[in-house]
């Protein structure tokens, strides 16, 4: 049988994934694969990424034992694997800088990206200007408004930003731009995508790039306990920090992964970003995956407390293990991921993105299923400094109930 | 290299060649700025000598437009422009005019979302000839393939000014109808000239049809030298697209008959360049 590490196979998980890209861009991705296909087993390379996830951005994170929330909860144990501790205050790093090395190597000198709430436009600020590249970041002017701070600090870090007016003018209208942007520029441009989306090499790439992360668990774990994890945790909106999480344990069959998507106000209200639970096969920025669209494949205006879960598409490799029932996808809706930022804070002394409060609040409803001895890791995609204005405005509904 | 000995377009591109002509392919938004107004601008276009019409059904997200397109893709939508009103728009057009060559041309999730099978059975129906996707490249296009030939309808892939020789010849094996040559890096969109690779490019393409297919040229297109100047490098046919939309679009105040006129002249101006 084909191990699910071999994924993808030309291009494919199953029958997701694929290249669907103007032609302009043809030229560009095969360009990119054929570089990194050089590079992927390249020790240089590979010890120039070390060199700066160690002493830039501060790899490995930790792995905690959650024993307060432990307590809590009452059954399984809880680690927590700290990308929030990571320079740039997510995981988002660990890709931005993998792919600033790669486009150095390609020769190419500016970087473009999309954000959506600004956690990997300030990780492409970042890489590209420790790297010295030149970084233009598209982001949606709705997104903007939201996230300002993001904006200031993505100005400060040197990168260019351009507010997109078009679609809905989040997200998904940032990566369109974007590819607008390389079409019209693919000589000397190269596209930083954030996540485990877009055309075929990009998911494999990203993935690559944060598999460090189920990498490093993989060892930390060994500190605790002898067998594997039994339950891995992670949040999913385009799915980057769960298949980094993932990716090493695929084809152990023993652990349980789960994915935890954005509910929103609730799957019924139509208000979420829920699209491996509610979405259905698709193709759009340049992979054929599950999408959030209406009958006429008209693509859907999604609805997150997080904007980091904020996007209608979802990773093809993602689909691929939810049709295999490898992995299970879940939600978690707006409140209960607040409810599980103030637990979180309280109890730990963590303040984590409300992204990862996703995945921790699903984390406790299913310890509360398991044996005391079985363990549970959940990753911490980041950290919850970008989120305390808009809790102190939930905060205040909240608690007038 | 395949061909398709029933369809309007390669019918079409037969007689101007007969006629030592040049094409004028013009695209329309389906159901902008509203479905009737709509219908009377296909029949303003085809009356000023349209050879091929091109109707775009809106999508969410079209990577591949600029601007112009953009905003009407957008507005169409607001308005309920659905999958099925183009349709029937080009049911009516197909009913006037019996021999007009008709395209889509569309991102690939609307077909998707049918099922494409069904949704191109739905429009060959309808009485379309064939099919433009933008994000639909060779390499995945096996099962698109096969239907459009079944169905007959002409699969239009499209070649751009960095595509190597290598896969230009595997795009002009598997394009019946024409071939789509993006005459730009960049988005659909006008603009003020053209660059030197534009040129060559299509010169080059050209010559690897060995005049086995027909070349179209598009993006930028607006005015009756740019339909000469692409013309004189080889190209069989030229898309106006974004240029006409913006005529459109520049009607606000005017009624809908002076609107009709404005477009029958532009499209004869741009249709005398391709007579001489």
């Amino acid at each position: 049988m084909t191990k699910l590490r071999e994924f993808p196979i030309e291009g494919k998980y199953g029958k997701y994934g694929g290249k669907y890209i103007p032609e302009t861009l043809v030229p560009a991705i095969n360009e990119l694969e054929e570089a990194y296909e050089k590079i992927r087993n390249d020790s240089d390379f590979k010890k120039e990424l070390d060199y700066y996830l160690q002493n830039y951005a501060g790899r490995p994170t930790p792995l905690f034992f959650a024993k307060n929330l432990t307590d809590y909860v009452g059954g399984a144990r809880i680690f927590l694997k700290r990308e929030d501790l990571l320079h740039g205050g997510a995981h988002k790093t660990n890709n931005c800088l993998g792919q600033c090395l790669l486009a150095k190597r390609m020769g190419k000198k500016r970087i473009i990206a999309e954000t959506g709430a600004g956690q990997h436009g300030v990780g492409t600020a970042m890489a590209a200007a420790v790297l010295g590249l030149k970084a233009e970041i598209y982001m949606g002017s709705i997104d903007i408004e939201r996230q300002k701070l993001n904006l200031f600090r993505m100005e400060l870090l040197g990168a260019k930003v351009h507010s997109v007016d078009s679609g809905t003018k989040t997200l998904k209208d940032a990566i369109n731009e974007a590819l607008r942007d390389w079409i019209t520029n693919v000589k000397d441009t190269y596209y930083l995508i954030g996540s485990v989306v877009g055309p075929h090499p990009y998911p494999m790439i990203v993935r690559d790039f944060q598999s460090v992360i189920g990498e490093e668990i993989k060892y930390q774990i060994k500190n605790f306990t002898k067998r594997s994890p039994h339950a891995l945790i992670c949040c999913v909106g385009g799915g980057s920090n769960a298949m980094g999480t993932f990716f090493p344990f695929l084809d152990e069959k023993d652990v349980s992964l789960y994915g935890v998507e954005a509910g929103g106000l609730g799957v019924r209200t139509g208000k979420h970003s829920a699209t491996l639970k509610e979405g259905s096969e698709g193709i759009l920025h340049g992979m054929r995956t599950y999408l959030l669209q209406d009958e006429f494949g008209q693509i859907n205006d999604t609805h997150s407390i997080s904007a980091g879960l904020d996007y209608p598409g979802v990773g093809p490799q993602h689909v691929q293990l939810k049709d295999m029932e490898r992995a299970e996808y879940v939600t978690c809706n707006d409140n209960e991921a607040l409810d599980a930022f103030f637990k979180l804070s309280k109890l730990e002394g963590i303040i984590a993105a409300l992204e990862s409060c996703h995945a921790v609040s699903f984390a406790m409803k299913l310890a509360r299923k398991m044996k005391r001895d079985e363990n549970i890791i959940v990753t911490l995609s980041g950290r919850g400094d970008k989120d305390i204005d808009q809790v102190m405005k939930y905060r205040k509904k909240y608690i007038g109930r | 290299m395949s061909y398709l000995q029933n369809n309007r377009i390669e019918k079409k591109f037969y007689q101007l060649k007969a006629k030592k002509q040049k094409g004028l392919i013009c695209y329309i938004m389906g159901g902008y700025p509203n479905p009737i107004a709509c219908e009377r601008i296909i029949s303003s276009i085809v009356d000023g000598g349209a050879d091929i019409i091109e109707i775009g059904i809106p999508f969410s997200d079209p990577i591949a437009d600029g601007p112009v397109i953009q905003e009407a893709s957008f507005r169409a939508l607001q308005k309920g422009v659905t999958p099925q009103i183009c349709l029937n728009l080009i049911r009516k057009t197909r009913k006037r005019y019996p021999d007009l060559p008709i395209v889509i041309m569309t991102y690939s999730n609307i077909l998707q979302k049918n099922g494409f099978r069904q949704f191109m059975e739905m429009a060959k129906e309808a009485g379309t000839d064939g099919f433009i996707l933008p994000d639909m490249t060779i390499d995945e296009s096996k099962k698109y393939l096969e239907y459009s030939k079944n169905l007959e309808l002409a699969s239009i892939f499209l070649v751009a000014p960095n595509t190597s020789n290598l896969r230009i010849k595997k795009t002009l094996a598997v394009s019946t109808g024409f071939v789509y040559v993006v005459s730009v890096f960049g988005t659909t969109g006008m603009r003020n000239s053209f660059n030197k690779y534009t040129l060559t490019a299509i010169k080059n393409i050209k010559k690897l049809s060995s005049n086995k297919k027909n070349i179209s040229v598009g993006f930028g297109i607006s005015t009756p030298d740019h339909v000469k100047l692409m013309s004189n490098y080889g190209a069989d046919a030229v898309i106006v697209g974004s240029a006409i939309i913006k005529k459109i679009n520049g009607n606000k105040d005017g009624s809908i008959i002076q609107l009709q006129n404005n477009l029958r002249n532009y499209v004869k101006s741009l249709k005398a360049a391709c007579t001489n």
